[in-house]
């Protein structure tokens, strides 16, 4: 069993929609007065580009083991944060559909919104996961090429 | 030795698979395997970056690969 004292974590990845609700939910403490949730959906432009779906893929076992050691870095940056809760989604996914959330709890707001930003802008530095935007006349791998 | 290889997003699509089982010398490099990759498959070279994972961490350049590592190719990120 993790050790209770530490801030706990949710850290999961998912193919089924994730629900926003429980994430919220996980980040909660009764220590924290402040409750930050950063939420990625799927935009249907892209570059001028009409986006009709998006592809998620990931590395699972890496995928999960990263996305801890982001929320355990940030729980190092932070000592304050009480909870972190990330969810992200692979698979396909429509328009409108919840790719990810992050949320994290703190006792006054300015360090809950500081340690959300910093573990949505590592995730996308480290996390294996991979997005593919389909178009109406093709596919494309977001960020591969220079 | 030989190594297997996992294979992901636009990498897994350049080289036409999920995974690559390649013949090693002993103590090759993440590097030395990177190298070699690019080599077979030019366009892997394109790409923004390239890393290994071995054991679901990043690899620094000189890592030795071992035969029963379990390795990655991490084209560019773009989760979130």
């Amino acid at each position: 069993m993790a050790d209770q004292s530490a801030a706990p974590l949710l850290i999961d990845l998912t193919d089924q929609p994730i629900d926003v609700a429980a994430v919220l939910h996980a980040a909660e403490s009764d220590e924290a007065g402040a409750v930050n949730a950063f939420i990625g959906t799927v935009r249907n432009r892209s570059e001028g580009r009409r986006v009709m779906r998006l592809h998620y893929e990931a590395y699972p076992p890496m995928a999960l083991h990263q996305l801890r050691r982001v929320a355990e870095m940030a729980l190092e940056k932070w000592p304050m944060l009480r909870k972190v809760a990330v969810s992200h989604r692979h698979g396909t996914l429509e328009i409108g559909d919840v790719a990810v959330v992050v949320a994290v709890s703190t006792p006054h707001r300015a360090d809950s919104f500081a340690a959300c930003e910093y573990i949505i802008d590592t995730l996308k530095e480290v996390v294996p996961i991979w997005k593919k935007e389909e178009y109406e006349d093709g596919t494309v791998w977001v960020a591969a090429h220079p | 030795m030989n190594l297997t290889v996992s294979l992901f997003g636009i990498a897994r699509e350049i080289v036409g698979q999920p995974s690559l089982t390649l013949t090693a010398p002993a103590g090759q490099s993440a590097a030395g395997l990177l190298a070699e990759l690019r080599t077979a498959y030019p366009a892997l070279a394109g790409l923004r970056s390239l890393a290994v994972a071995v054991n679901n961490e990043y690899a620094a350049a000189n890592v030795e690969l071992h035969e029963r590592d379990e390795i990655a190719l991490i084209p560019p990120v773009s989760g979130g």
